[in-house]
């Protein structure tokens, strides 16, 4: 397993993404994004930071690079790509999950640990952790707040495709634990494919035991293990 | 082939909050400024050469469609105008 952890100009978290791995044992390395898709790629991370400076929206530049069609035609294959802080922007502005990534309802750039809910502990990125468990990652972000249609928002609870959600230290789900106003609390969510995910904390900066007060987020990057 | 300004508006859709929009709001309320509402939206002004009007609205739609909007939180509009 070589994980792929896809560089664009203004990321910023891809070297963190890479040690984290390698810190669970996981071969990563960093790739260019104009180098394309390895051909053995067995793992995308798109990292967070801000992809062409944010222009446009928050992942919108990214998300029409051309390695982004391999990396869908890679996730269409199974193979199991997430999608975090910029990344998750980067995957919903490519369609590889549904909704939107946009300014926080503080109209704040949010950098502070937040408790997730586990909502799903039978995919690859959460088999480590029970359902309904809360643990503890960190955000970074100026625009986090998930946005989507009525109608998506109703599928997507529908087809059980929430993975994570704010809430406090007991695991409610309240207006007060969301710290940037999404839709529903909703923190990270399945693509069509459970091997598809996208989130906007960050588990690679609650993974090495050495940084600080949490290593809540390494289950999530044991999916690549 | 005639040449055209294409203006695209891209705006949030109703009932999506715009915390940019808010934080001008009271700023301009700060400033002493009455008013009841605000709105903010991108335009986009893109030149292109086309056989007609008709021809450099539905590139310019395409553009929206495809890149300067994103529909789930935005709508937009295109204005053809001779350059």
């Amino acid at each position: 397993m070589t994980v792929s952890v896809v560089q664009f100009g203004g990321s910023n978290c891809d070297r963190d993404a890479v040690r984290a791995l390698e810190h669970l044992g996981i071969d990563a390395e960093r790739v260019w994004h104009e180098d394309g898709l390895p051909e053995d790629a067995d793992g995308i991370v798109l990292p967070g930071g801000f992809s062409y400076g944010d222009y446009l929206r928050a992942g919108a530049m990214a998300a029409r690079a051309p390695i982004m069609a391999d990396v869908r035609a890679a996730a269409e294959e199974g193979v199991p790509v997430i999608g975090v802080c910029n990344g998750a922007q980067i995957g919903s502005e490519s369609g590889l999950t549904s909704g939107a990534f946009t300014t926080n309802a503080s109209a704040r750039f949010q950098c502070e640990p937040v408790h997730l809910r586990v909502e799903r502990a039978d995919t690859p990125w959460t088999a480590a952790y029970d359902e309904g468990e809360v643990i503890e990652v960190p955000i970074a972000h100026g625009e986090g707040r998930f946005e989507i249609s009525e109608a998506s928002h109703a599928d997507l609870v529908a087809d059980d495709r929430v993975l994570f959600r704010y809430c406090d230290a007991d695991g409610n789900a309240t207006d007060a634990a969301n710290p940037n106003g999404s839709t529903d609390n909703v923190a990270g969510v399945l693509g069509e494919r459970e091997s598809v995910a996208v989130l906007m904390p960050h588990p690679e900066r609650a993974t090495l035991p050495d940084l600080g007060r949490s290593t809540d987020g390494a289950g999530i990057l044991e999916a690549f293990a | 082939m005639t040449a055209y300004t294409a203006t695209v508006t891209v705006r949030l859709k109703r009932g999506v909050l715009d915390p940019e929009a808010e934080t001008t709001q009271q700023a301009l309320e700060r400033l002493g400024f009455e008013l009841s509402d605000l709105r903010s939206a991108d335009r986009f002004e893109v030149d292109l050469d086309a056989t007609d009007a008709d021809e450099a609205a539905d590139r310019a739609d395409e553009m929206a469609e495809r890149l300067l909007a994103n529909p789930t939180i935005h709508d937009y509009d295109v204005a053809v105008a001779e350059r």
